[in-house]
């Protein structure tokens, strides 16, 4: 990465963890949006605290997708679980044509408010992009490769662990990074069902037609994103490059 | 082929589907009856649901369809009884809300419950499984897709629907749902367009300057990176001002809230995979055929139209999908800003707690998606097809 965008990202992390624990300071940035003297920062609980259990949201989730659509797409890659490969494989391009929105509001009925519907969003949205890569990487792994491993006496064990996993390991981890960004976004939306994060913080601006707290919500979410997503892509390259691979070869 | 043997061993996808089909028909309840809108329901079993005679049959046809999928290896056979499955559940669970409906009562409200969306997803994750392994042909699979929004058609002009909740949302609110829809489709389609009219030129700019190129994708990856709800939120701000400061923008109808910032955002993330898909398919294109068209003593601006682009159709048009797909998910959040379109259900729904109003929200736009990529899939295959 070059100095430039590097010096870059190191400002952009900078303002905004200044942004979350001192917002006061940024106040006279905001006052032009607002009218009738209301608040220009948001007030009704602290940015900090919003933001952490946003990302902890997020990361409980995605802790727990990654376990599972890595264990499904071991298993359906193996020869006992063969018989559910064609499937799994439409089922994950059906599943992503769901709109994240429709299920978080189909999850609020059936188990009330708060955290947990958007936690099963999340969770169940999660798996697709984890799954589906879990299955690329795994399915890229060359026949050639394996034998070789076969060949070395390796047993099916441990030529999953030593050979296909470590192989497949970079496109996992995009799919993780991406399931990561989704979830994200979709944790903002939560605020509406009443899971606390930083939407809260733009869904007050919208109600109380308040500019200011739209925008800084915003913006926090928005390079909150950015970040994660290159903090993320940046551990990528460097397990690309321990295990010896280009990231070119394959973001 | 395992499939053509169609032995008597036990599958196991199948084995999976038919304990599916098993809890759903012994376990749960088959439709939930409520007193009125919004109070909790009571859940009726499959034998409560019907008359005797309907739910003998629905039970034994589920059954016939349960030992099928776990016995039966030929995918057409599957597919069958899969589709003979949703045929029969489908209208049972219109018959049992109006053969549960005390008469004359129009507060009462029958929605199917855990019961019918097992067997549904049973039914659906057989027939998914066929129709995967049959590989059907781009033109097979479109007239699969109209044989099924023919028979939900069908279902809901017939009025065989009409007792069940979902359809009393919608009675009520008739006309703002086709408002709503004729919005949600404007601001998904309308963005695309856009985003096409604007994208494809850039995109064969890149493809020209390869400087160029990597900024535009820098940019447009970090827009993709930023969450919908606050993209939303920042073009709120810009888009007031101008509301407030310029009237030609007021009188274009361009306010912060509303349309005007969702129609943008959407536009914004169609950006990215139309750019850099006609960026890939322009550059997919072999250097050897480029090189032939140099030496045939074509221009840069000729090998472009009659060499580059009518090669890359297929990796566009998967742009475009991805675009699609994502832009009629993306349209319910324009709801939370004013924006109209499904959404406008979705949330009022959650607000409350009423799930037949959230699922008139979710239902149609999860039925565009599915649909929107399964022609465009077909399109895909087509282009891919005719081209070599």
């Amino acid at each position: 990465m070059s100095a430039p965008s590097l010096l870059w990202r190191g400002a952009a992390l900078v303002l905004l963890l200044l942004f979350i624990t001192a917002p006061q300071l940024f106040a006279f940035a905001f006052e032009p949006l607002t009218v009738n003297g209301a608040p220009a920062i948001y007030n009704q609980g602290s940015l900090l605290s919003l933001t952490l259990s946003h990302l902890r949201i997020v990361f409980l989730a995605t802790l727990a997708s990654t376990i599972l659509a890595l264990g499904l797409g071991i298993f359906v890659t193996r020869p006992s679980g063969r018989e559910f490969l064609p499937l799994s494989r439409s089922l994950v391009n059906i599943g992503q044509t769901f709109p994240p929105v429709a299920v978080l509001a189909i999850a609020v009925p059936l188990v009330g408010f708060g955290e947990k519907p958007t936690f099963i969003a999340l969770f169940l949205y999660g798996l697709l992009p984890i799954f589906e890569n879990t299955l690329t990487g795994l399915m890229e792994v060359s026949p050639q490769t394996l034998d070789a491993a076969k060949g070395m006496g390796m047993n099916p064990r441990q030529r999953l662990f030593q050979v296909e996993l470590p192989l497949a390991l970079p496109v996992i981890l995009a799919g993780i990074r991406l399931s990561v960004i989704i979830s994200l976004g979709t944790a903002t939306i939560g605020s509406t069902v009443a899971a606390k994060g930083l939407g809260e913080v733009i869904i007050a601006g919208l109600q109380s037609n308040n500019v200011a707290f739209v925008l800084q919500g915003g913006l926090v979410v928005a390079l909150l994103a950015v970040l994660i997503h290159d903090g993320l892509g940046m551990a990528e390259r460097r397990v690309s490059a321990k295990l010896g691979r280009a990231a070119d070869e394959v973001s | 082929m395992s499939s053509l043997r169609s032995s008597l061993s036990l599958d196991r996808l199948g084995s999976v589907i038919a304990v599916l089909i098993g809890a759903a028909l012994f376990a749960s309840p088959f439709v939930i009856y409520r007193a009125n809108r919004i109070v909790a329901g009571e859940g009726r079993m499959l034998a409560d649901a019907l008359p005797p005679s309907g739910s003998v049959g629905v039970m034994v046809l589920a059954l016939a369809v349960a030992g099928c999928a776990a016995l039966v290896r030929a995918p057409l056979i599957r597919l069958a009884a899969a589709s003979i499955g949703l045929c029969a559940i489908f209208p049972a669970v219109g018959w049992s809300a109006g053969f549960i409906t005390p008469p004359g009562n129009t507060f009462a409200r029958v929605s199917p419950a855990l019961g019918f969306w097992l067997l549904a997803l049973a039914f659906a994750l057989l027939a998914a499984d066929a129709l995967t392994r049959l590989r059907l042909s781009p033109w097979a699979r479109l007239a699969a897709l109209a044989v099924a929004a023919g028979a939900v058609a069908l279902l809901l002009v017939s009025g065989a629907w009409n007792d069940l909740s979902l359809l009393k949302e919608y009675a009520g609110r008739a006309d703002t749902f086709w408002r709503e829809a004729r919005q949600h489709l404007w601001l998904a389609f309308g963005s695309m367009a856009a985003a096409c009219l604007v994208g494809l030129p850039l995109g064969i700019l890149g493809h020209r300057v390869p400087r160029l190129r990597n900024a535009i994708l820098q940019v447009l990856n970090v827009v993709q990176t930023v969450p919908s709800i606050a993209l939303f939120g920042i073009l709120i701000a810009p888009l007031g001002y101008l509301a407030a400061h310029v009237p030609l923008a007021a009188a274009l109808g361009i306010r912060g809230i509303g349309a005007a910032p969702a129609f943008i955002a959407l536009f914004l993330y169609s950006l990215l995979p139309v750019v850099a898909n006609t960026v890939t398919g322009l550059r997919q294109v072999p250097a050897a055929v480029i090189d032939a068209a140099r030496g045939m003593g074509l221009s840069a601006r000729q090998r472009l139209w009659q060499v580059e682009l009518p090669l890359a159709p297929p990796v566009i048009l998967t742009g475009i999908r991805i675009v699609l797909v994502q832009n009629l998910g993306l349209a319910t959040v324009a709801a939370l800003i004013g924006g109209g379109g499904f959404g406008t259900f979705v949330f009022q729904g959650i607000g409350q707690t009423a799930i037949d109003l959230v699922l008139l929200g979710a239902i149609p736009t999860v039925a565009l998606s599915f649909a929107a990529a399964i022609i465009l899939d077909a399109i895909i295959d087509l282009t891919r097809r005719g081209s070599p």
